[in-house]
């Protein structure tokens, strides 16, 4: 359990947001000339960091916005909070 | 055997106040090669080294283990065993291993005491009347034993669970599995360990492995905070750090590592004989042989690799557990726990080689690995020395992903989470 600075409402319980795993993979622009592979690198391969990751968060039980959260996953310390479309803080 | 475990020998070293019993399983430093290394030394690692030496006549092997031998996942667990999964493919897998864990005990010469006291799936509303019976009709066809219960036969197998039709979530029925039930689980990892040991196999501990090095398509050797090991195969059962591992192979895994958390309760007298498990309303409950209540918490919603979870997730189980047993609202909890579970998409395991010539992969298993873990090591044995599947693990290869051929347990089988 720990504290998210919501971008939107300032600092909340994490139990008020939802999860939305990895940041920044990129929707294909041309779905239908896929191959299986390339598809099920996009649907279901993950990098799964044990350290510093980039992630999706939803205030779900607030003001329902989606943000981006860096976050330590070793220790669930939080790095930086930077709203969607804008590029990570930090390397 | 060496140390060979019975009355005679137990009586034997009674003599000597049991103080000569012989070491269980040596402390082995790495040689500088082995035919196969296996990385993870948990219930699953340790047997998959029990069976490639016992039924495939591999010797040379290695598990390395970067803490000491069951001290992840395995000691973890609420060591709940059950088949009563909805698919074919899964049902195969695991009931294979409940039936390995019938004899299991006799096998490994020591008592892993595997008791079958039976698992119950309640059911709350109609569409999970509907779910358990269509599971029911699915496990007899796969030669599982399984029955439904209506609400007084639920009550009768467990008393003390509120079947009042006035609760927020009323019992409307369950499924029963009587072949189901728990053991102990760090008796599994030290049997495997054991038996393993007396092969020949290198169980080597506080050994971390940092690197995983290739020539090109294939593997040569990893290395490790003891030093660089050379090897043509390697086994990883690495649970949540799987795809720590895979990362340094330069692979992918469909995985995402999470806490899933568990607490006990202070030990009391016989209260509840058998294991009960709530889909719906996210409550399982058994009693250890110590007396402690064991209570399985739901997994948080992030990734992480923390090993504890969030208070909210504890505090959402007990109140469904005190709802259900109105007998526990006292009971205080005595310790609370959390392990690293990795995640499929679809709520199944992989057992499967790779893209990489020789290294192969067991993960994938989420949150109900223990039961399953004397069929993952024969399964993941047979895929290691073969280089192909068994016809039981063919469908939880890694390709699935790619064909889109999943074996999707997420929700359907009598899961918990």
């Amino acid at each position: 359990m720990f504290i998210i600075n919501c971008p939107f409402c300032g600092e909340r319980e994490q139990s008020e947001f939802k999860a939305g795993g990895e940041a920044h993979i990129i929707r294909p622009k041309q779905p239908t000339e896929l191959s299986d592979d390339q598809w099920a690198e996009y649907l279901f391969m993950r990098k799964n960091i044990k350290g510093i990751q980039f992630e999706r968060w939803n205030h779900a039980h607030g003001c329902r916005k989606w943000f981006n959260l860096v976050r330590d996953t070793s220790n669930d310390e939080i790095k930086a909070v930077y709203k969607m479309g804008e590029k990570p803080p930090i390397k | 055997m060496i140390n060979k475990y019975s009355i005679f020998s137990l009586i034997k070293n009674a003599f000597s106040n049991h103080e000569n019993w012989g070491k269980a399983w040596k402390d082995a430093e790495p040689k500088k090669e082995y035919d196969v290394i296996i990385i993870g030394g948990g219930g699953h690692g340790l047997a998959t080294a029990y069976y490639l030496a016992k039924k495939h006549n591999i010797k040379n092997i290695a598990v390395v283990e970067k803490g000491w031998i069951g001290g992840g996942n395995t000691g973890r667990n609420t060591t709940i065993i059950r088949s009563n999964y909805l698919w074919d493919a899964s049902a195969g897998l695991y009931d294979h291993a409940l039936k390995l864990w019938e004899g299991l005990s006799q096998e490994l010469n020591y008592n892993v005491m595997f008791s079958q006291r039976g698992v119950m799936n309640l059911a709350h509303n109609l569409q999970d009347v509907r779910d358990l019976k269509r599971r029911t009709h699915a496990n007899r066809l796969n030669g599982i034993d399984a029955v439904y219960l209506n609400t007084e036969e639920v009550k009768k197998f467990c008393p003390i669970i509120n079947t009042s039709p006035k609760i927020r979530y009323p019992v409307l029925g369950g499924t029963l599995q009587k072949r189901a039930g728990t053991a102990r689980h760090d008796a599994v990892a030290w049997g495997y360990a054991r038996g393993a040991d007396e092969m020949g196999v290198d169980i080597i501990q506080n050994c971390e492995v940092k690197g995983v090095k290739r020539n090109g398509d294939s593997v040569e050797g990893i290395e490790t905070t003891k030093g660089f090991i050379k090897t043509n195969k390697i086994g990883v059962v690495a649970a949540g750090h799987s795809s720590v591992i895979a990362n340094m192979a330069g692979l992918k895994l469909p995985l995402e590592s999470k806490p899933l958390q568990a607490l006990v309760s202070e030990p009391v007298k016989p209260i509840i004989d058998t294991v009960v498990m709530s889909n719906a309303v996210h409550a399982y409950v058994s009693q250890s042989d110590k007396g402690e209540l064991v209570i399985g918490a739901g997994t948080d919603d992030y990734i992480s690799y923390s090993q504890k979870g969030s208070h909210d997730i504890v505090e959402g189980t007990l109140n469904a557990i005190l709802e259900l047993y109105p007998i526990f609202s006292r009971m205080r909890m005595l310790r609370q726990w959390g392990g690293i579970v990795d995640i499929c998409p679809d709520a199944s395991p992989i057992i499967s080689k790779t893209s990489i010539k020789g290294l192969y992969f067991n993960c994938g298993w989420g949150t109900g690995g223990f039961k399953a873990t004397p069929g993952s090591g024969d399964l993941f044995a047979h895929t290691i020395a073969n280089n192909e599947p068994h016809k039981l693990n063919a469908a939880f290869n890694i390709n699935r992903f790619v064909s889109g051929d999943l074996v999707d347990e997420h929700g359907a089988a009598a899961v918990a989470h």
